[in-house]
């Protein structure tokens, strides 16, 4: 016993001051690409999520890039097309809704036409969560909800509860049961042998509640996609407040979504009053 | 043992005749048999005085083929320590208008769920099977709609139809209770039903049902470009992202008759071996949560935070997802790195040997762990049962001898301890090969960086991939072997390809293991396995 208390004592405190202090994610770190409006950009093929799209019209070729389905791989950032893409640095990219997560520009013509993630402009998003935060105030019990994912999401939210992130101290926790919750966190693009427990579990949840997709696989169907075992993404099957995106998204990542859903910080990452 | 000897032995048991050829690989034997009916003879034989063991059973759909059938391929490996690499195959060809073979789930157990998934994928009925009921499609699926035989499109979505109560195997009688839990579980982890049926607390039976995030990911591949095929096969499960986009690759490269260079090879088993680490570290903390001890819990999860840090720092993804790809490597690992991991590492290690310390010295642990959920030899050998899981009964196999891969395929190998326990089969034995294991990833990692030298990352596969060509491989995961098939179609796209996680041979023995057990220590059991869900469901 004494030699624990010893080794705790000498190990000291290694908790992060995230999001009173910013993280610096290391140099190698892929976030939300950046596409350079008036260059060469890589044709939809390119990526294996289907995030790319591509259309014409009088302006010419627009290349649309969806933050919610990419897996940031980084493969449309490679050659040929290194000058075109860049992989950002920007993790905080929880959005209320999916079309903020869409990036828009014109491959021959400089102007960029949405620079996802672009501000809340949804009213209703942003009234649901000062509603969330009126009722539940700055506290918020959360409970997981595995909805086939790869595994990566839940483990990164697993170390939210680990000394580093430590994420009760800012009054969040995951409980046992959704009786118990004043959310869900889903990970995974809702498979067909859990859809019936989704919505069961989601529905046992008393109202007002948030539902929080973690992740490319529950906020788009990810690299998943749509098929005979998958629904193609938490939306499909149920109202989604916050679209966390990320491969899996970092675990400052997550907690920056969930502090957007429950009206604590905007998602351009400002913090709200009150 | 030669091919002649082996074919002649096999020849020995079949009724029908047999026609053996090389491959997929030139070390490899295919052995095609011409009556169905001569399948358990010929298992028995491979198992039985050839001491093999079955590694993975894929099906395919060659109905619009010449062939015009269905095929099913039995693959076999030694399993004596030393045995030279190999994969023998039985390959049956099924008529599709009757689709049955000779079920050998009870000759070889570990046969029982390849069955029971290619009965409700392709329609292949395997007759004699004991427990035919459904596995991979859950309530409420359409009879005879077969998704991965190729005339189903994958990409429609199939709803879910009312449907009576799954029939779970349970034990009846005066004072036995059922039990229920899942598949939505208290603690953040993945999906599963587990039925118990116990009397007071102690397990009579244990029927885990699974494959709830079955994605259909198989199928999610078929025609697609192998190159863009990897990225999702990378990220079938989270934790085994190296294991399974390493085992991929191989398998794409053995198509491609490349080889990936040195260095590619090094940097390859240096982020297997990262993996194996920040697993079984964070494994043997989260042990500690099932025992109540959270001073273990909160060290093992701190331990592992650190480590997956540095993931980020080496790869960019704190599951190392983005290094490994077809035909080497995408990142080199620069000097300043390399030193980093080698300060987390060796700081890993000091702080892994004070953790075990403290669970040997802690009696309340101590007590919950022995004795607890104990896999018998012969239990591990009937079911294939694959990496630590394997080791802690006594099982002496490791991929990375077995079949050599990254670093260990080089012509001058590294040599690899491989952490067997002989008396033990229980939880305390399993932690305590984690932890030894974890001990040589380290010394190997330092190994890997000390025989780093500069050279080329990649080569380049050639385009189109060459067509109708098969490749295979075994990767020792975290969790331990995992075997994967691949073929390419005529016009060198993904025809089809198939992953046998370890865990997909492993979970039945949690099964076996649970019934030694208390109810409340089935946490506990279940933790010391730590298997994937995502990587057995797909």
């Amino acid at each position: 016993m004494l030699r624990i208390l010893i080794n705790a004592l000498r190990t000291g405190v290694v908790t992060i001051h995230y999001p009173a202090e910013p993280s610096v994610p290391p140099d190698r770190f892929r976030g939300a690409p950046v596409l350079r409006a008036g260059s060469h950009l890589p044709p939809p093929s390119v990526c294996p999520a289907g995030a790319i799209s591509e259309h014409f019209d009088a302006e010419g070729r627009h290349v649309a890039l969806d933050l919610a389905r990419c897996v940031f791989c980084g493969r449309c950032a490679e050659d040929p097309w290194a000058d075109a893409v860049v992989m950002g640095r920007d993790f905080e990219l929880a959005a209320h809704r999916r079309d903020d997560l869409r990036i828009e520009v014109v491959a021959d013509d400089p102007a960029v036409l949405a620079a996802g993630p672009a501000p809340d402009r949804d009213a209703e998003a942003a009234r649901a969560s000062s509603e969330i935060h009126r009722v539940l105030g700055r506290s918020l019990h959360l409970r997981h909800l595995d909805a086939g994912s790869c595994n990566a999401c839940d483990w990164e939210l697993a170390a939210l509860l680990n000394p580093v992130y430590d994420v009760r101290r800012l009054g969040i926790d995951f409980v046992a049961s959704p009786r118990h919750a004043d959310g869900v966190v889903v990970t995974g693009p809702v498979t067909r042998n859990l859809e019936t427990a989704v919505r069961r579990t989601v529905e046992a949840v008393p109202d007002p509640r948030v539902v929080i997709a973690v992740g490319a696989c529950a906020a788009s169907g990810g690299i998943v996609g749509e098929g005979y075992a998958s629904a193609g993404g938490v939306d499909r099957v149920l109202p989604v407040d916050v679209y966390v995106p990320g491969c899996p998204p970092r675990p400052e990542a997550i907690l920056f979504g969930i502090l957007v859903a429950v009206g604590r910080l905007d998602a351009r990452g400002l913090p709200r009053e009150g | 043992m030669t091919d002649r000897a082996l074919t002649d032995a096999l020849r020995a048991y079949a009724s029908g005749s047999i026609d053996a050829s090389v491959g997929p690989r030139p070390s490899d034997l295919t052995v095609r048999l011409s009556r169905t009916g001569d399948l358990p003879a010929a298992a028995a034989a491979l198992i039985g005085p050839h001491s093999m063991a079955l590694a993975t059973v894929v099906a395919t759909d060659e109905t619009a083929t010449p062939d015009g059938d269905l095929k099913v391929r039995y693959v076999f490996e030694p399993t004596t320590p030393g045995a030279p690499d190999r994969f023998v195959t039985l390959l049956v060809s099924v008529d599709a208008a009757h689709p049955e073979v000779p079920s050998l789930t009870t000759a070889v157990p570990a046969a029982n769920w390849h069955e029971r998934e290619m009965q409700d994928l392709f329609g292949i009925v395997p007759v004699g099977h004991p427990d035919p009921r459904p596995l991979v499609v859950h309530d409420g699926w359409p009879p005879g709609v077969f998704p991965l035989r190729k005339s189903f499109d994958g990409s429609r979505r199939v709803p879910v139809e009312p449907a009576d109560e799954f029939p779970h195997l349970v034990a009846e009688g005066e004072g036995v209770f059922e039990i229920p839990v899942g598949p939505i579980h208290a603690g953040i982890i993945e999906p599963g039903h587990f039925r118990f049926t116990s009397v007071g607390e102690t397990v009579l039976h244990l029927d885990a049902r699974l494959f709830y995030t079955h994605r259909g990911l198989e199928k999610r591949m078929e025609g697609l470009l192998p190159l863009d095929a990897f990225y999702i096969a990378e990220r079938i499960c989270g934790v085994c992202s190296v294991a399974h986009g390493l085992g991929y690759c191989e398998a794409l490269e053995q198509i491609a008759a490349v080889d990936a260079p040195p260095r590619a090879r090094l940097i390859r088993s240096i982020a297997l071996e990262l993996e194996r680490l920040y697993n079984h570290v964070g494994d043997v903390g989260n042990i500690c949560a099932g025992a109540a001890f959270h001073y273990g819990t909160a060290t093992g999860a701190r331990l592992k935070e650190r480590l997956q840090q540095m993931n980020e720092r080496l790869t960019g993804n704190r599951f190392l997802r983005g290094l490994v790809v077809p035909g080497g490597v995408h990142l080199d690992v620069p000097a300043d790195v390399l030193l980093a991991v080698n300060v987390t590492i060796q700081e890993t290690l000091a702080g892994l040997d004070g953790l075990m310390e403290r669970i040997e010295a802690n009696p309340s642990v101590v007590d919950r762990l022995d004795d607890t959920g104990v896999l018998e030899h012969q239990a591990a050998v009937d079911l294939a049962v694959a990496g630590v899981a394997a080791r802690a009964s006594g099982v002496d196999r490791d991929a990375r001898r077995d079949h050599p891969h990254g670093a260990f395929a080089g012509p001058e190998p590294p040599d690899l301890h491989v952490v067997t326990v002989s008396d033990g089969g229980d939880a305390m034995a399993r932690v305590t090969v984690r932890a030894l294991e974890a001990r040589e990833s380290i010394r190997l990692i330092g190994e890997f960086v000390r025989r780093l030298e500069p050279g080329p990352l990649q080569v380049a596969l050639p385009e189109p991939l060459p067509g109708g060509r098969i490749g295979i491989s075994a990767i020792e995961s975290p969790r331990g072997e995992a075997v994967h098939w691949l073929r390419t179609d005529p016009g060198g796209r993904v025809e089809r390809y198939h992953l046998r996680s370890p865990s997909y041979h492993n979970w039945p023995a949690v099964a076996l293991a649970a019934e030694t057990a208390i109810v409340p220590d089935f946490p506990l059991v279940n933790k010391s396995f730590e298997l994937c869900y995502s990587c057995t469901d797909r």
